[in-house]
């Protein structure tokens, strides 16, 4: 029971590691950058409010998600995360666009090919709205510089929740 | 000017310098601002990264530490990690439509005499991106 060694946190706070410290399920003692990075962009104390405000079986994913915005911060220190989020906005609007056209293409190779489709059935304000969108309208949900310096898959779990 | 405090420096109670590292970004009608990138990364986090960034660019990462802020409060598990799962999530059943579309265009050019005669759900399943994302 005694004698075991302290967690990275209270390692790199020169304290001593109490067997109920918040962090040590989360910051083993052989994973030393996983704290330091959190505690430099974050803070130990702001670290350990936010988790004693969560449940404990979301504190894991929490601190995985700490770790990870702390990595893209400490990256690109301008942009951080936010970076990210910008370059995949404009990659999923610029897809939106790319489909809207090929299902455009879609009907027009369809009417070629059946004029004898019940287009008069056609809603006359659908029928203006699509000859009248203008593709370059696309609205941006944030404006910042896009980076692509911290793109990482979150849905590949394991490179995400280190 | 003791009446020009920044929002930091009425947050924290003190004398704001003229050299305060905050004031730019953080101007007193806006004292939420601050209150939440202190909230989530704290004052002196926060003026070592801008003390850190050239000066033209501590206006843009202010306004990134504030928006990560924000979805940290909002989301206090996942902050802004969960938008970029969702973005992920949204680019990969985009990129799966296109493909299908894309070969769905394939087989009409090279298959003429079998075009299916759905011209209406085909022009519904085309008008829903318009109405949902491009119509402000």
């Amino acid at each position: 029971m005694g004698g075991s060694s302290p967690c990275a946190s209270c390692k790199l706070l020169r304290r001593r590691c109490a067997k109920d410290c918040i962090f040590a399920p989360y910051f083993p003692s052989d994973d030393p950058h996983k704290f330091s990075i959190v505690h430099k962009v974050f803070g130990a104390s702001n670290v350990s409010k936010m988790l004693q405000e969560l449940p404990i079986h979301q504190r894991a994913d929490a601190v995985s998600s700490l770790v990870y915005e702390a990595n893209a911060r400490v990256r690109d220190p301008v942009y951080g995360c936010v970076g990210a989020i910008s370059y995949l906005q404009n990659q999923v609007s610029q897809l939106q666009m790319q489909l809207a056209v090929a299902q455009a293409e879609i009907l027009c190779i369809q009417m070629q090919q059946e004029p004898n489709l019940p287009i008069t059935q056609m809603d006359q304000d659908e029928r203006s709205l699509l000859l009248s969108t203008n593709f370059n309208n696309i609205p941006q949900c944030l404006s910042f510089a896009s980076s692509s310096n911290v793109i990482q898959d979150p849905l590949k779990r394991e490179s995400l929740w280190i | 000017m003791i009446s020009g405090r920044c929002a930091a420096c009425k947050y924290l109670r003190r004398r704001c310098p003229s050299d305060c590292i905050f004031s730019l970004y953080f101007p007193p009608n806006d004292p939420q601002r601050f209150a939440c990138v202190h909230r989530i990364y704290g004052a002196s986090n926060v003026a070592k990264m801008l003390q850190q960034i050239p000066p033209p660019l501590r206006a843009e990462a202010a306004e990134t530490l504030y928006f990560e802020a924000r979805c940290r409060i909002e989301d206090p598990v996942y902050g802004c990690v969960g938008v970029i799962s969702q973005l992920y999530e949204q680019l990969q059943s985009a990129e799966s439509e296109l493909a299908k579309t894309q070969a769905e265009i394939a087989v009409l050019n090279c298959n003429p005499q079998e075009a299916p005669i759905e011209a209406n759900s085909n022009f519904n399943t085309l008008l829903a991106p318009f109405h949902s994302n491009f119509l402000v």
